[in-house]
C-alpha cells in the first residue's frame, strides 16, 4: 500500500459544541483510492468529522491535511471536495443539467467540456433521460443518483458522503450500495462515507473507522473489526455476540484457560488483547458456535437446554440456557433434517481460536 | 461529564470566526431605529402624563381621571367591547379554523383567500361597506321593507350591534389563523385512538381535541382581546356617542383639547389595563404559548387561578362530552343508523363554516354597485349606471395628491423596512447570538404595541425637532410600524430554507458570494417579494400613524377618507372604496401567486 499517496491526515482534531464533545483528539489517514466509512451510534462524531473535513464547522483544535496541504481552516469552497448530503441538497431551481453543471461552473470548466462531463456523468448513473427536469420531479433513488453524480462530476479530491441512503427504502438501498460501489471503483474516487448501519459499512468499505464518544473505538477492515474486535464497545456494537464475564486462572503460552459462571472451564487461543487483572469478559460470535453431534470434538464443550428457537431464512438462531446469568446464541445454517428444537437438551461446542478475552474494567467504559 | 468538564477547564475556546462579528452588527440599524423611534417615544408619552400644566412633576391628570366617572365608564365601555369582540371572534372562528385545518390542502389555499380577505383590504373600505349595507336606507333594511318583514328601518348601527359587527369582522381572521397554527400540528390519529378507546363523538372532540386547542384558543383570544383594546376607527365610525372607546378619548384629548399630558395619562391607564390582561393570562396559560414558542408547556406552573381555571375547566369539559354523546345518541334515535354517516355531521360544519365565510368575505363586495349610483347620497338598491363619483375623484386635486402621496410612502417605507431589517433577520434566523431574545422582543413589539401609542409618542418626537407634518415623517412611523411584519415573514422564509444547499454549493467550489447569488438568493426571491408587497400595503392602509405625524398639513388616502367619512358618507367614498379594492386584490393576487410560485415551495410539496 505504501505506493499509493496519502489524500487525508487527520491529527489531534477537537470539537465541541457547548459542553458537548463531539471530536475528542481524533488521528485519521486516507490513502489515494480508498473507501472508508465511518461508523457508530448517533452522536458519535462521525459526521462531525466529516463536516471538518469538508470545511463546514471549524475544529476548536487539531490540523487536517487533504493532498498533503494543510487545509484545516480553509473553507469548503477552496478544498476540491464532492459531497452527497443526507437529504441531497439539491438546489430545486436548477434542472439536473444545471446542478450538475454547478461544481464545473465554480472550477471555469469551459461551456464546451461541462457539456460532455455532464452527459458522461448522467450516464454513469443512468440517468442520461431526465438532464432536463426539476430535481422534484424524480423519485429519491433517482434523486440520490444525481446527488451522486454532482459530487463525482468534477473529478474533485475527495468525496464525502453523510448517510446517503438514509432516506430510502430497504431494496433501492441495497441496489445503491452496490452502485455507488460500482463508481468507486470504475472512478478511482476517494470515498470518506458516514453511516449508522453497520451492514452498509460492512460491504462498501476497504476500512472501516468505527467510532464512539468523539474517539475512534478501532479502525480496521471489515473482517478486522468483525472477528477481531479490541475492544468491547466495538464487539458489542457490529453484529450479535455471546459476552460472558468471567475469570483467568490459568496462562500457557499464548492460551488462557477461564473459569466462567455456569459454563465451567473455556479455553481461549487468542492473544491479540493485553488483558490486566483476572476478571475479563469472554466473547464468541454466535456463528462461531455450533450443535455437537456425539462424534464431534471441539476445544471447548457446554450442555444446556433449548429455550427458543429462531427460524429467519437461511439462518437458524438458538437460545442455549447453560446455566449462566444470560443464554447462550447460537447461529447456523438452517438444517431442515437434522432440526433441533425448543426443550432439546444440546451440546455447544467451539475451537479455541474463535473466541476473544476484554479486561473486564472495559465493560463499565461500554 | 468528568471527561467534558476536565477538557473545558484545560483548553481554551478557539474561535476561528472574525471577532469582529461577535455583537452581530447587522442587527444594529433595526435595534437603532426601533430604540430611537418607537422605545424613547413610547417612553416620552407616558412620562408626560406626570407632568402637570406648568410642566412640573404633578398628578392632577390621575387625579382628573379618577374623579370624572367619564373616563371609568369609558373603560368599562371598552373592556366591554373587547370582551364580546373575543368571544365572538373565537367562537365564529374556531369551526372554520377546524374545517381548514382537517380539509385537503389545495382546498384549504382557496378557503385561506376567503379568511383573509377582510384582512387584508383597506380598513376603511370594510367598516365602511358595513355602512352601506346595514344603514337606515342600506341593502339589509331595504330587503327586509320589501319582504314585509319589518315597517320602519332597524337601528343596525351607530350603536353597540354596530361596533360588534365591524370589530368581529375586523378580528375574526387574526384569531382564525391563530387557531389554524395550532390545529394544523395536532394528530388527527389522536381521536382516532380515542375511538379505539370507547370513546363516542362528543366525547373524543371534548376531552381530545378540544383540550390540544386550547393554546391556539388562548393565544387567539389574548390577540384578539389586546388588538379590540386599541381600536378606534370601527366604533368611531359605526358606533353611536355612547361606544366610545378609550383610544378615542385619547385622539380627542391630542387633537382637539390639545390636552397632551392628559392624553398621556389616559395611555397610562391603557397599559395598566394590558398589563392586568397579561398577569391574569400568564397566570393561567403561560405567556410562552403567546410568545410563538408553542411547545413550552406551563404544567409546572401551579398557581392558585391556574389550578381553578383547569379544574373549573376539566368539569366544564366533561359535562359537555356527556351533553353532546346524549344529543348525538337521541339523534340516533330519531334517524335511522344508516343514515348518520361521517358526511351527516361533516355537513352541519360545511353550512356554518359557509355562512361564516359569507360574512367574512362578502360584505366588502357592496360597495362596488353602489359607487356607480347616479343618485346625489347612498341608496340600496343603487340607481345605475353613472360615473360621476369615479369623474369627482379623478378630478379632484386634493384625491389624487393623497393617492400619490401613499403611493410614495408605501413604496420608500417597503423598501426601507426590507433594506434595514433583512439583515436582522438573517442573524435572528441563523445566529446565536447574546440578547438574541431580547432583540427579538423589541423587533416585534411595534406589533403587540398598539398603534395609537407609537402614533402619538412620534408626534410628540416629531414636534420637538419639528419634522411634523413632512412626508419623511410618515415614512418613518410606517416603518416602525411594518418591521415587526417583515421580520416575522423574512424569518419564516429563510427558516424554511434548507441551509444544506449552502453547504452543498461551498462544497462544489461557490463562495459566499456566488452561493448568496445563484443558490440563496434565487430561492428566497419569491418570500422577500411577498414580504416586501405585505410591507407596501400595511403602509398603504395605515391610517393612526397619518393621522398624527401629517399634523393636519398633509394628508394620506386612508386619512383623506377617514375624515371624509367622519364628515358625510357620501358615493364618492364608495368610488374610492371600490377603487382600492381593486387595487389591493391585485397586489394580494401578484404577492400570492410569487409565493406560491417560488421555486423552493414546488420542491416540498
Amino acid at each position: 500500500m505504501n505506493e499509493r499517496k496519502n489524500k487525508l491526515a487527520i491529527r489531534g482534531l477537537s470539537k465541541r459544541y457547548g459542553a458537548a464533545v463531539a471530536l475528542d483528539h481524533v488521528n485519521l489517514d486516507m490513502i489515494d483510492g480508498e473507501f472508508l466509512t465511518m461508523l457508530g451510534p448517533s452522536g458519535s462524531g462521525k459526521t462531525t468529522l466529516l463536516w471538518s473535513v469538508a470545511g463546514l464547522n471549524n475544529p476548536d483544535e487539531g490540523k487536517i491535511w487533504i493532498d498533503g496541504q494543510e487545509a484545516t481552516h480553509r473553507p469548503a469552497c477552496g478544498r476540491d471536495i464532492g459531497m452527497v448530503f443526507q437529504n441531497y441538497a439539491l438546489f430545486p431551481h436548477m434542472t439536473v443539467a444545471q446542478n450538475i453543471s454547478f461544481p464545473l461552473e465554480m472550477r471555469k470548466v469551459p461551456a464546451m467540456d461541462r457539456k460532455t462531463a455532464i452527459r458522461q456523468a448522467l450516464a454513469m448513473v443512468k440517468l442520461e433521460h431526465v438532464a432536463e427536469r426539476y430535481c422534484n420531479q424524480l423519485s429519491g433513488g433517482q434523486q440520490q443518483r444525481i446527488a451522486l453524480a454532482r459530487a463525482f462530476v468534477a473529478n474533485p479530491s475527495i468525496v464525502l458522503m453523510d448517510e446517503p441512503l438514509g432516506a430510502l427504502d430497504k431494496k433501492l438501498r441495497d441496489h445503491l450500495q452496490f452502485e455507488i460501489k460500482r463508481l468507486h471503483a470504475e472512478l478511482g474516487m476517494t470515498v470518506l462515507y458516514v453511516t449508522h448501519d453497520q451492514e452498509e459499512a460492512m460491504v462498501m468499505s476497504d476500512r472501516i473507522c468505527l467510532m464512539n464518544r468523539g474517539q475512534i473505538e478501532q479502525i480496521g477492515t471489515p473482517q478486522e473489526l468483525y472477528f477481531q474486535p479490541k475492544t468491547l464497545f466495538a464487539a458489542d456494537f457490529l453484529g450479535e455476540s455471546n459476552l460472558i464475564a468471567g475469570t483467568i486462572v490459568g496462562e500457557e503460552n499464548d492460551c488462557l484457560t477461564l473459569e466462567l459462571p455456569g459454563i465451567g472451564t473455556v479455553r481461549v487461543r487468542s492473544g491479540n488483547t493485553p488483558v490486566s487483572g483476572s476478571d475479563i469478559v469472554h466473547f464468541t460470535r454466535p456463528e462461531s458456535l455450533s450443535v455437537l453431534l456425539d462424534a464431534d470434538l471441539r476445544d471447548n464443550r457446554v450442555r444446556g437446554q433449548v429455550k427458543e428457537v429462531f427460524v429467519s431464512g437461511a439462518i437458524t438462531k438458538l437460545f442455549v440456557d447453560v446455566g449462566g446469568a444470560s443464554a447462550l446464541r447460537v447461529s447456523q445454517l438452517t438444517d431442515y433434517s437434522r432440526c433441533v428444537r425448543k426443550g432439546d437438551i444440546v451440546t455447544i461446542g467451539w475451537a479455541d481460536n474463535v473466541g476473544n478475552v476484554f479486561s473486564g474494567k472495559q465493560r463499565e467504559a461500554a | 461529564m468528568a471527561r467534558i468538564d476536565t477538557i473545558l477547564q484545560t483548553t481554551p475556546i478557539r474561535n476561528v470566526w472574525p471577532k469582529w462579528n461577535r455583537l452581530h452588527w447587522q442587527t444594529a440599524p433595526v435595534a437603532i431605529f426601533l430604540f430611537s423611534l418607537f422605545v424613547i417615544p413610547v417612553i416620552m408619552l407616558l412620562g408626560m402624563s406626570f407632568l402637570g400644566d406648568t410642566a412640573l412633576p404633578s398628578l392632577t391628570h390621575y387625579q382628573r381621571l379618577i374623579e370624572v366617572p367619564l373616563y371609568g365608564k369609558v373603560l368599562v365601555t371598552t373592556l366591554k367591547v373587547a370582551f364580546y369582540t373575543t368571544l365572538l371572534c373565537v367562537i365564529g372562528a374556531y369551526p372554520v379554523a377546524y374545517l381548514l385545518a382537517t380539509s385537503r390542502r389545495s382546498t384549504r389555499n382557496w378557503l385561506i383567500i376567503l379568511v383573509l380577505m377582510p384582512f387584508w383590504t383597506s380598513f376603511l373600505v370594510r367598516t365602511f361597506a358595513w355602512i352601506v349595507l346595514l344603514g337606515r336606507k342600506g341593502a339589509v333594511n331595504q330587503m327586509l321593507l320589501a319582504i314585509g318583514i319589518i315597517d320602519v328601518p332597524l337601528q343596525l348601527i351607530y350603536n353597540f350591534a354596530g361596533v360588534m359587527i365591524g370589530m368581529t369582522h375586523a378580528l375574526m381572521p387574526l384569531a382564525t389563523l391563530t387557531l389554524l397554527a395550532v390545529m394544523e400540528n395536532i394528530d388527527p390519529n389522536l381521536s382516532r385512538a380515542g375511538a379505539t378507546m370507547g370513546a363516542k363523538t362528543g366525547t373524543r372532540f371534548w376531552r381530545i381535541y378540544f383540550p390540544l386547542t386550547m393554546p391556539g384558543v388562548a393565544s387567539a383570544a389574548l390577540l384578539v382581546f389586546i388588538t379590540s383594546l386599541g381600536f378606534f376607527i370601527t366604533p368611531a365610525l359605526l358606533g353611536g356617542p355612547q361606544d366610545t372607546m378609550i383610544v378615542q378619548l385619547i385622539i380627542f384629548q391630542i387633537r382637539e383639547a390639545l390636552n397632551w399630558q392628559f392624553a398621556g395619562a389616559i395611555g397610562v391607564l391603557l397599559v395598566m389595563t394590558f398589563m392586568v390582561i397579561f398577569y391574569i393570562y400568564d397566570q393561567v396559560f403561560g405567556l410562552s404559548l403567546a410568545g410563538g414558542g408553542g411547545t413550552a408547556e406551563n404544567a409546572n406552573k401551579s398557581s392558585f387561578i391556574r389550578k381553578v381555571a383547569v379544574s373549573v375547566g376539566n368539569v366544564v369539559i366533561r359535562a359537555l362530552a356527556r351533553l353532546t354523546d346524549a344529543m348525538i345518541s337521541m339523534l340516533c334515535l330519531i334517524k335511522p343508523a344508516t343514515h348518520r354517516a361521517k358526511t351527516s355531521s361533516r355537513g352541519g360544519l360545511h353550512v356554518v363554516c359557509t355562512l361564516i365565510l359569507a360574512f367574512l368575505a362578502l360584505p366588502t363586495l357592496f360597495v362596488v354597485p353602489v359607487s356607480f349610483t347616479s343618485e346625489a347620497f347612498l341608496t340600496w338598491p343603487p340607481r345605475l349606471f353613472s360615473l360621476q363619483w369615479y369623474d369627482l375623484v379623478f378630478d379632484s386635486p386634493i384625491w389624487l395628491a393623497a393617492a400619490a402621496r401613499s403611493l410614495v410612502v408605501a413604496t420608500t417605507t417597503a423598501a426601507l423596512a426590507m433594506v434595514i431589517a433583512m439583515p436582522c433577520a438573517f442573524a435572528l434566523a441563523r445566529d446565536q447570538f447574546a440578547g438574541k431574545q431580547a432583540l427579538f422582543g423589541l423587533v416585534v413589539a411595534p406589533m403587540i404595541v398598539p398603534n395609537i401609542f407609537i402614533a402619538v409618542g412620534l408626534f410628540f418626537l416629531f414636534s420637538r425637532i419639528g419634522i411634523t407634518g413632512t412626508t419623511f415623517a410618515v415614512v418613518l412611523g410606517h416603518t416602525v410600524i411594518v418591521i415587526p411584519y417583515v421580520i416575522v415573514t423574512i424569518l419564516a422564509v429563510i427558516k424554511g430554507y434548507d441551509r444544506n444547499l449552502d453547504y452543498a454549493a461551498a462544497t462544489m467550489g461557490a463562495s459566499c458570494t456566488v452561493t448568496l447569488r445563484r443558490v440563496t438568493f434565487p430561492l428566497i426571491r419569491s418570500g422577500l417579494i411577498a414580504s416586501f408587497m405585505f410591507a407596501f400595503i400595511i403602509s398603504f392602509d395605515e391610517l393612526t400613524i397619518s393621522l398624527f405625524v401629517t399634523g393636519g398639513r398633509l394628508t394620506t388616502l386612508p386619512k383623506l377618507m377617514y375624515e371624509d367619512a367622519l364628515l358625510s358618507v357620501s358615493p364618492r367614498l364608495a368610488a374610492v372604496a371600490s377603487l382600492l379594492l381593486v387595487l389591493m386584490s391585485i397586489l394580494i393576487v401578484i404577492s400570492e401567486l410569487t409565493r406560491r410560485k417560488g421555486g423552493y415551495r414546488a420542491f416540498d410539496q
